[in-house]
């Protein structure tokens, strides 16, 4: 039991956990609609365009959290506007975009003298110093994002499943994709304080395809995703806590055992599932 | 096996004369304005396209309110380029594209669209039910969940398609004729005026297509135009009234009985028909659709999934 609470004695902990559930929420939500439309490769690009902005933001003195969207929002747009504009298909130029927005990153960071230390808890997050305003930023920003779903929950669906037929019976399927990459955006920015830019797409993509292994509907989906991100940013917290390692890099490990854990037990994709049909 | 058409005999024809057929496909007696304000669809001198593809060419066509309309043509001939303008979801490059009295895409609400098989993810994890709901959706407006009609709407139309036993059901375990029923389903239940129908009967048994097509017509004869695209030659000449041949431009559109002749299907389907002891075969491979246009998902699957699809595959020579 002290293995439990004892963690909770330290203010930065309970910040840490608090932190890393709504994240944990933020992202399932978001990475369930991510993963169905196929969009893992641009939420990749999005968070490692971030890495500029949190840079610059540093230099220009302004808040780690607008620099990193407007840099993030930025690039999601771009991606946008290339691929329409090019005959080059959504994946180059997602590929083009994506390592040299980090370049560019990396060179600005490189010009910067005595931030190294720092270096990798953009790349890999710090959960453990989340402040007190940290969290409200998180909270608001998180809020919003779950607010836009839950009013456009439906829309979001049909958009998602059958972005032809949602057109022609009305809906504005244009606008409600900018809007996503926009809430895709939002929700990479937050995340990037807990699993850093390196890993925010695990944040993103894992609990969600863990849950289209067990779910066959939407709403299960998501709720099985929003489980297994809370349950894993948790478990993951305490354990890098125990064992002293790095919080982020252990939260997106327990998350990919429980996806190897699904894969293997499933219902339907599931090996034993598979071993137990053929014998009939 | 290839597909066929009723054994043809031209001097069974009740125009025989070639000029005289050619004229029957023409609009008799409509003048233009005439034929806008009684038509449900009206496209004026269209061209359409995608990139720089050009996909549809001057194309003119009235469809009254009621009629049961196919579209056929070969693969690439534009069939869904057309459906596609209809429902608003391309513009055209020129000329005027009229629903129900108003530009395409105005009257969204009264339009029901039902895209190709392959365009649609069947592993996701949506149920028949909650894909029947979704043609409610535009009708309630943001921020409205579906209620007590519209979970009635959709009951209703499950049963109408006889898939109410299955309104529980993961879509991707459906057979092939499961999913078009479905889909036109999730159309019935929009309760539109127009129903635009992709490739509505490729890839069913024939006892889906009956039942399918015997529901298009109760709902043409209550006054709801129904447009669908099609391969099957066979189905067009005997289910639907009118048929419009289309490749690139419109060759001919008109009563099926006129339009669906060898000499128009030449036309239409170039290399692609054979005349053979007077009936018309198409040679086309109906599973391979039109090509998609730019960044459009298609979604294929491995393995023998389309269990409805009582249709041997289609080879080139008999």
């Amino acid at each position: 039991m002290d293995l439990l609470l004892g963690p909770l004695e330290h203010a930065f902990f309970v910040r840490a956990l608090l932190a890393a559930a709504i994240v944990g929420t933020v992202c399932a939500v978001v990475g369930t609609y991510v993963v169905l439309r196929g969009l893992a490769f641009i939420g990749d690009a999005i968070s490692h365009a971030a890495f500029p902005g949190v840079v610059i933001g540093f230099l220009l003195k302004i808040p780690f959290l607008l620099g990193a969207g407007v840099a993030a929002v930025g690039t999601a747009l771009a991606i946008g506007f290339v691929s329409r504009r090019t005959r080059l298909r959504t994946d180059t130029t997602i590929g083009v975009l994506f390592a040299g927005t980090f370049a560019l990153g990396v060179f600005l960071f490189s010009t910067i003298q005595g931030y190294v230390a720092d270096l990798f808890s953009f790349l890999f997050g710090y959960l453990l110093s989340t402040s007190a305003e940290d969290l409200l930023a998180l909270a608001i920003l998180g809020g919003l994002v779950l607010t836009t779903v839950a009013a456009l929950w439906k829309e979001l669906l049909y958009a998602t499943f059958d972005p032809l037929g949602a057109a022609a019976s009305g809906l504005r399927v244009d606008w409600l994709e900018s809007l996503f990459l926009g809430l895709v955006a939002l929700t990479i920015v937050i995340s990037l304080q807990a699993v850093g830019i390196i890993l925010v797409v695990a944040m993103l993509v894992t609990p969600a395809a863990t849950a289209q292994l067990l779910a066959v509907r939407f709403g299960r989906m998501m709720a099985i995703a929003v489980a297994v991100g809370i349950g894993s940013a948790v478990a993951g917290l305490y354990l890098s806590f125990w064992l002293d390692a790095a919080s982020g890099a252990t939260i997106v490990l327990v998350m990919t055992a429980l996806f190897l854990a699904a894969f293997a037990l499933g219902p339907r994709t599931g090996l034993l599932a598979r071993r137990r049909s053929v014998p009939a | 096996m290839l597909r066929t058409m009723e054994p043809f005999d031209p001097h069974d024809h009740p125009h025989a004369h070639p000029d005289e057929r050619r004229l029957a496909t023409v609009e008799p007696g409509l003048h233009a304005g005439h034929a806008r304000a009684h038509a449900d669809v009206w496209l004026s001198d269209v061209s359409a396209g995608y990139g720089d593809k050009l996909a549809l060419e001057s194309i003119n066509l009235a469809v009254e309110a009621g009629t049961l309309l196919a579209v056929v043509g070969p693969n690439g001939a534009g069939k869904s380029t057309l459906l596609k303008l209809l429902a608003g979801l391309i513009r055209p490059w020129t000329g005027r594209v009229e629903v129900l009295g108003h530009p395409a895409g105005q009257q969204a609400r009264r339009v029901a669209y039902v895209p190709q098989a392959e365009l649609v993810d069947w592993a996701f994890p949506v149920t028949v039910e909650d894909v029947v709901m979704m043609g409610r959706y535009s009708a309630l407006g943001r921020l409205r969940r579906p209620g007590t009609a519209d979970r009635r709407a959709v009951k209703e139309a499950l049963a109408r398609v006889s898939m109410a036993d299955h309104a529980g059901t993961q879509i991707g375990s459906l057979s092939g004729g499961q999913r078009r029923r479905v889909f036109l389903a999730r159309a019935l239940a929009a309760e539109p005026d127009l129903f635009l129908l992709d490739e509505p009967v490729t890839g069913v048994d024939a006892t889906t297509q009956e039942d399918l097509m015997d529901l298009l017509e109760a709902e043409a004869r209550r006054g709801k135009t129904v447009i669908a695209t099609t391969h099957d030659l066979a189905c067009a000449a005997q289910r639907f009234q009118r048929v419009a041949a289309i490749n690139r431009t419109l060759i001919a559109h008109g009563p099926s009985s006129l339009v669906l002749d060898p000499e128009v299907l030449a036309r239409t389907y170039g290399g692609h028909l054979l005349v053979l002891g007077g009936q018309a075969v198409v040679l086309d491979d109906a599973h391979h659709h039109d090509e998609a246009a730019g960044g459009e998902p298609h979604f294929h699957e491995g393995g023998a999934q389309d269990h409805g699809s009582a249709l041997p595959p289609r080879r080139r020579s008999p």
